[in-house]
């Protein structure tokens, strides 16, 4: 099955919320901003962004790769 | 503040959630689809906080906040990783497909799903197996840890025995009467409780000591909690724990079979986006407030089995609000357990008895009074075992079964990937699953089990076998690789059965 624009975006982004979910380029930082430290802001950021991400995926991407009877078959 | 008044907040939360339990007994069909998955009709409210409060067990009041406070709040990351977005994308890729193919071909458990599809009545029993094994020794751990919460809050006025019973009587009340839809909805107080109790404690914790105050204790002995990762906290260690609990998570019976429950896509769509927020709205202040523990100076043995959390609240907040909080963590046991329960007896009396007794098929009615013996059963073979295991009776046989529950996420995150094989893949045999499924499991538990062995290999050199880590990466992560290889390598090398079927997952399969 060859594999769309469209599909390989949503992959793309999916792969990109899954890598950065542990910001790796924070590692060992410690600086605190408003009394948390800095990596938690990111991880408060990002599940957020997550949740944005999945909710476009249900509204425009529902279905993507799923085979079904109708067309789309391997 | 006495034990006896502790003791009735806890009695009256229980209370509660039998009489959820009833009013939801009144609306409860005498047929098996709608005993185990409601018939299939649950709303995106019910949904998100079933799964979710059944995700939660006791690690989050306890075995979570005691690890950020002895390691650092990393593991809010982890958790992060894991249920908000790991766990999310299998909702999908799992998830939404399971629910399709229930919806169509009426299955009730992840075991007959696979079992039609493939023609094997000897898949069908080896999933439900493997589900059974990992699952009796997990349910016990809950009983052994509300036990012992319960003699904690008490200060002993309550023995461990009484209190695991007193918590194990009333779950089997209500599943017994209520069957999924009693589960669920107080699943659904529950959540709502937990959600509640944490961000009460933070905000009190935070207002009564202040920031400042919590943060330079922790500069002073722990300056190190504020970096990201060290000591405990690999990357290794970090994406061990995410990927193997995540994948676990989405093959524990009581997970795997909400997938069929929902009432429709939309509620599947809805539920999918709001995961992250929801994990975020929990696991920040529960692992936030562990760490906290350790600034603000609480002292807890946790290698001797104390918790951070109750002694911190003990300490610094009223005794009622301390044991509101214990009954949250109660819930969150309770709401996992009951669930267990109910799903363990599903694949016991369906994919196993039924099948060994050539059951009638059409006999409805009887089997869900088969299934509710099958919950007592279950529920008190595991309270039995676990009171065994405190009293000393049987300490041999009780330690390896609390490191099987121990390893239970692990044990079944090695049936993820070859399901998820067998959805996608139309190419998938019968001997490409059951080698798959076999080959991982046996590696898994002899890593876990073997003592180590030194082995000179010609060629390579000395290689030690059966350690649990290897370059820092967790024993079930390679267990999970060679699942995967081992279902696509004998799967390519031979031919379906002809009692096999791929239509059912492709052809016929149709989508809203």
């Amino acid at each position: 099955m060859a594999m769309d624009a469209e599909s390989l975006l949503w992959l793309l982004a999916f792969a990109l919320v899954v890598t950065l979910a542990i910001p790796w380029f924070l590692w060992g930082v410690s600086l605190r901003v408003a009394g948390l430290p800095v990596w938690l802001w990111w991880h408060i950021g990002w599940m957020v962004l997550a949740a944005g991400l999945f909710w476009a995926f249900s509204r425009r991407g529902w279905g993507l790769g799923i085979p079904t009877g109708r067309g789309d078959r391997p | 503040m006495t034990a006896t008044t502790q003791l009735g907040i806890v009695i009256g939360y229980l209370l509660v959630a039998l009489a959820v339990g009833l009013v939801a007994y009144r609306v409860t069909e005498a047929t098996v689809e709608d005993y185990y998955l409601a018939s299939r009709t649950f709303g995106t409210v019910v949904l998100l906080f079933t799964v979710f409060a059944t995700l939660l067990s006791a690690f989050t009041f306890f075995g979570g906040a005691d690890l950020a406070y002895l390691y650092g709040p990393e593991w809010i990351l982890v958790m992060g990783l894991m249920d908000g977005i790991l766990f999310a994308i299998l909702w999908y890729v799992i998830g939404y497909k399971q629910w399709l193919l229930g919806r169509q071909e009426g299955y009730v458990t992840l075991g007959e799903m696979l079992g039609d599809r493939f023609g094997s009545r000897g898949l069908r029993l080896l999933v439900a197996g493997v589900s059974l094994f990992w699952l009796f020794p997990y349910v016990m751990l809950q009983q052994i840890g509300a036990g012992g919460a319960l003699r904690g809050l008490t200060d002993g006025a309550v023995p461990y025995w009484v209190g695991a019973t007193l918590i194990t009587v009333f779950m089997v009340a209500y599943v017994l009467l209520a069957g999924i839809r009693g589960v669920a909805w107080t699943d659904t107080l529950q959540g709502v409780f937990m959600l509640g109790t944490v961000w009460v404690a933070l905000g009190w914790i935070l207002l009564t000591n202040g920031i400042g105050t919590i943060n330079a204790g922790l500069a002073a002995d722990h300056a190190d909690f504020f970096a990201l990762g060290g000591g405990f906290y690999s990357p290794q260690t970090m994406l061990t724990f995410a990927i193997s609990i995540a994948f676990g998570v989405a093959m524990f019976p009581q997970v795997n079979q909400r997938f069929f429950t929902a009432g429709s896509e939309t509620v599947l769509k809805r539920s999918f986006a709001l995961w992250p927020v929801l994990v975020l709205a929990l696991f920040v202040p529960a692992f936030l407030l562990g760490t906290w523990a350790q600034g603000l100076g609480i002292a807890a043995d946790i290698g001797a089995g104390e918790h951070a959390l109750p002694i911190m609240l003990t300490e610094l907040t009223p005794g009622w609000f301390a044991a509101l909080v214990i009954a949250g963590a109660l819930a969150a046991m309770m709401s996992s357990s009951d669930s267990m329960l109910l799903s363990g007896a599903s694949y016991a009396t369906r994919d196993v008895y039924r099948p060994l007794t050539s059951g009638d098929e059409t006999m409805d009615r009887r089997e869900t009074w088969i299934g509710r013996i099958g919950v007592v059963l279950f529920a008190a073979g595991a309270l039995v075992a676990s009171l065994l295991i405190e009293t000393g009776v049987s300490a041999g046989v009780g330690a390896i079964l609390v490191d099987i529950g121990d390893l239970a996420f692990g044990g079944f995150a090695q049936l993820t990937l070859p399901v998820i094989v067998a959805l996608y893949w139309r190419r998938t045999t019968r001997t490409g699953m059951l080698a798959g499924i076999i080959l991982p499991q046996v590696l898994y538990l002899g890593f876990n089990f073997l003592a180590p062995r030194l082995l000179v290999l010609p060629g390579i050199g000395p290689v030690t076998l059966f350690q649990s880590t290897y370059g820092g990466w967790g024993i079930s992560l390679y267990c999970m690789v060679v699942g995967l290889v081992t279902t696509v390598v004998v799967s390519a090398l031979t031919t379906p059965a002809p009692e096999e079927d791929a239509a059912t997952y492709f052809e016929r399969l149709s989508g809203d």
